[in-house]
């Protein structure tokens, strides 16, 4: 029986993997800003089979929250097994392109609250010296396109911030996973065309959970988004300015 | 993309998901909305050409189940698949399930489904103990026989045009374990059907038979005869999930693959499968409820044309109804790779537009061509001369002035639709526009 704490809860992703952990029995603490989902989601949780639910809400742009929040999940579950970071916003590009304080909320929802979160979960899992550090960031961090750099760029930062952290506890023995997703039909996409790259959040939630329980450091989901992000990225720049993608 | 599941027609529309039950229904300025659960019924019904759906399946989660009593209460996007996965270990399966479990809980109670305890146990609806419905205006009603009964009779069998469902508690039934006791007899016509279903009715829950559409002559109408019923303590206590052995459909089919030829032959080996007149044994209840769920996606074996299903109910008393049917569909050589028939009991629904009632029903699965559809045309003469009708949930065919026929309650039923909620079938089968 895992120890899992899902923060971004209410994302569509988030609750698939939430309900594969119920289905394992394990114990978990849920966090996200709106109350009442949360509630729907932890009743629901502790019927499909989960030991316990709790729940705690806050808006995960408040930074100096974040302690408070970390503690009463970590005294809650009796420490941490599993974390996963969920929460994100798509912005608009358009909007960014002429304000940027539109592009100041989408930094500080995608990046500044993730960055603030694994500091503080960085430190109690370098002396716990076990357990996962999951976060989703996004195909879009692997290189700007013009279309939508300004998400882009606040998830190629969280990739880069993970990165670095996974050097720094390796030697601990925690395992940092950066989950880079494709195309999946949630909320955050419901304005999109769906096509044939689509996913389904069940199939990336089960992704999730499998390069979990793998210990794999970098999982593009689903995997062929690795050969789509690899021929992408090497595009010469020259030709890929000038595709209008 | 959104379609139903026979893909015709084919229809250009929008979507607008609700994501939570205490959202309310997106308003769209200048168009209409229908729900759509998982696209399980075959026509037009869960349509809405030119306009939006709303897609329902976000809606998912379980809000109160009792282990006990085997009362279930979950959002209407609920699948009765995640239903079964749950309940099951408690021993506890649906009241009353269709032939595939990839449908959702809302369009359960919007089509008031049967399933093959029909004679015995009645329909969808008669197990639903109360929902909530929501209406484009944000006005949430609890409907139940007590609370709200017109709108709750109106929204049973109320093809999503009452509003939406977002939440819905239905009473289980108990089980022993995850086993169906079956008995299977091989049977020569017609007249062997009925006396089958007349004696097997009686001691199994669920009966339905499956017929060689081809068969003519003195073996007009012969096939298998299928009853079974939840196994007994005797055959021990397992409640585990059978295993679940899905084989994707990965493409289209090309559309020779299935011609009246293979048709045909599938039929012949498929009547001639089981050479011994009777069998019996016990299987696991995926395999005898949900036989065609193990071909993922196997409606694209139609090709890209789609397909179009026949399900009529008309009156056993004059058992020559039946035959003239069946005759019409042999003759025409068009064969249907799967025919089911069953005789429906008489336990009223509680729907006020319910397909449902005493009867004999028969369906049957054809690709589209232009042929089908004068077959149609000619089966829709018999079926309305003897008083019979058509299920909407399988329907993309029948004219407005049949429906209006076979569903005399559509006028008071009109009454309770939601102003902003409209479909393809709606309009089609009301003569807003010519199919
Ligand atoms: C292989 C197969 C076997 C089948 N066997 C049977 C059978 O034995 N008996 C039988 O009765 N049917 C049978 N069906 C038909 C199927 O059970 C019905 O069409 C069912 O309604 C499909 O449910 P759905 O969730 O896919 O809904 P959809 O097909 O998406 O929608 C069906 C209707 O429900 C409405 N609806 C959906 N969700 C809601 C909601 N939340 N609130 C209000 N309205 C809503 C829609 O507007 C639409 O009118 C079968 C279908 C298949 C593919
Ligand atoms: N969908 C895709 O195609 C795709 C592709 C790659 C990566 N991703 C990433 O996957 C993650 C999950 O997204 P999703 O696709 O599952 O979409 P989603 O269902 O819309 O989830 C996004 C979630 O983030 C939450 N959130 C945003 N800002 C927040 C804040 N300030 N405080 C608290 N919660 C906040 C939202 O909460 P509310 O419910 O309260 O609004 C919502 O639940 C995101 O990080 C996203 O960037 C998605």
């Amino acid at each position: 029986m895992s120890k899992v704490c899902i923060i971004g809860a209410t994302s569509a992703i988030a609750q698939e993997t939430a309900k594969l952990y119920a289905g394992r029995k394990d114990s978990l603490f849920i966090v996200g800003r709106d109350d009442a989902r949360l509630t729907a989601i932890a009743e629901d949780l502790k019927i499909r089979g989960a030991a316990s639910v709790n729940q705690y809400a806050l808006d995960l742009t408040d930074i100096s929250r974040h302690e408070d929040m970390i503690d009463t999940a970590w005294s809650t579950l009796s420490g941490i097994d599993i974390v996963l970071i969920a929460h994100g916003v798509l912005g608009q590009q358009d909007v960014c392109e002429k304000d940027y304080s539109e592009a100041a909320r989408v930094f500080d929802a995608n990046f500044a609250s993730a960055a603030s979160l694994l500091t503080i979960l960085a430190n109690r899992f370098e002396v716990q010296k076990s357990g996962t550090i999951a976060v989703i960031s996004s195909v879009a961090g692997d290189r700007g396109r013009k279309s939508n750099y300004i998400y882009g760029a606040s998830k190629a930062a969280k990739s880069t911030f993970l990165d670095g952290l996974r050097g720094r506890l390796q030697k601990s023995g925690v395992q940092v996973l950066t989950i880079k997703p494709g195309f999946v039909d949630t909320p955050m996409t419901k304005e999109f065309k769906k096509g044939l790259l689509w996913a389904k959040p069940e199939g990336i939630a089960g992704g999730i959970v499998k390069a979990i329980d793998k210990k794999k450091d970098i999982a593009y989901l689903p995997f062929f988004w690795y050969w789509i992000m690899f021929i992408i990225r090497h595009i010469p720049e020259k030709i890929f300015k000038k595709l209008s993608i | 993309m959104y379609y139903s599941w026979g893909r015709y027609p084919k229809v250009s529309q929008k979507s607008s998901p609700i994501f939570w039950r205490g959202d309310s229904i997106p308003i769209i300025k200048g168009v209409s909305l229908i729900p759509h659960g998982l696209g399980r019924s075959y026509g037009d019904i869960c349509l809405n050409d030119g306009n939006y759906i709303i897609p329902t399946r976000a809606l998912n989660h379980f809000i109160d189940f009792n282990p006990e009593n085997g009362r279930l209460t979950c959002e209407a996007g609920v699948s009765l698949a995640e239903i079964i996965a749950l309940a099951v270990p408690h021993g506890w399966f649906l009241p009353v399930t269709p032939g595939t479990k990839f449908v959702t809980v809302g369009g359960a109670i919007a089509n008031d489904v049967h399933g093959k305890n029909h004679h015995i146990a009645g329909t969808f609806g008669n197990h639903v103990l109360d929902f909530e419905l929501l209406r484009s205006n944000g006005e949430r009603f609890n409907c139940s026989l007590e609370s709200n009964p017109d709108l709750f009779k109106a929204a049973i069998g109320g093809m999503g045009l009452t509003g939406l469902i977002t939440k819905a508690s239905i009473q289980l039934i108990p089980i022993q374990n995850n086993l169906i006791q079956t008995e299977t007899i091989k049977f020569k016509n017609l007249d062997a059907f009925f006396e089958l279903s007349a004696t097997y009715g009686k001691k199994y829950a669920y009966t339905v038979a499956w017929i060689d559409s081809m068969a003519s002559g003195k073996s007009l109408g012969r096939g298998h005869f299928i009853a079974g019923k939840h196994a007994g303590e005797e055959f021990g206590n397992n409640l585990q999930a059978p295993p679940e052995k899905a084989i994707p459909v990965p493409i289209d089919f090309p559309e020779f693959v299935l011609n009246n030829l293979s048709i045909k032959a599938f039929n012949l080996l498929y009547y001639n499968k089981q050479l011994k007149k009777r069998s019996s044994g016990s299987t696991d209840f995926n395999t005898f409820f949900y036989p065609l769920d193990s071909i993922m996606d196997w409606n694209k074996v139609y090709g890209k044309r789609g397909m179009l299903q026949y399900q009529c109910l008309v009156p056993y008393e004059d058992r020559e109804v039946i035959r003239s049917i069946l005759k019409t569909i042999s003759d025409s050589g068009q064969g249907s790779f799967l025919a089911v028939m069953k005789i429906m009991g008489d336990i009223p629904s509680p729907g006020m537009i319910s397909f449902s009632g005493p009867g004999i029903t028969l369906a049957l699965d054809f690709p589209v061509t232009k042929k089908v559809f004068s077959l149609f045309l000619t089966l829709d003469k018999i079926v309305r001369a003897a008083g019979g009708r058509l299920y909407s949930a399988k329907d993309a065919c029948m004219s407005a002035d049949d429906f209006k026929a076979y569903y005399p309650a559509w006028k008071e039923f009109e009454k309770y639709i939601d102003p902003k909620f409209s479909s393809s079938f709606w309009r089609r089968v009301t003569g807003e526009v010519k199919s």
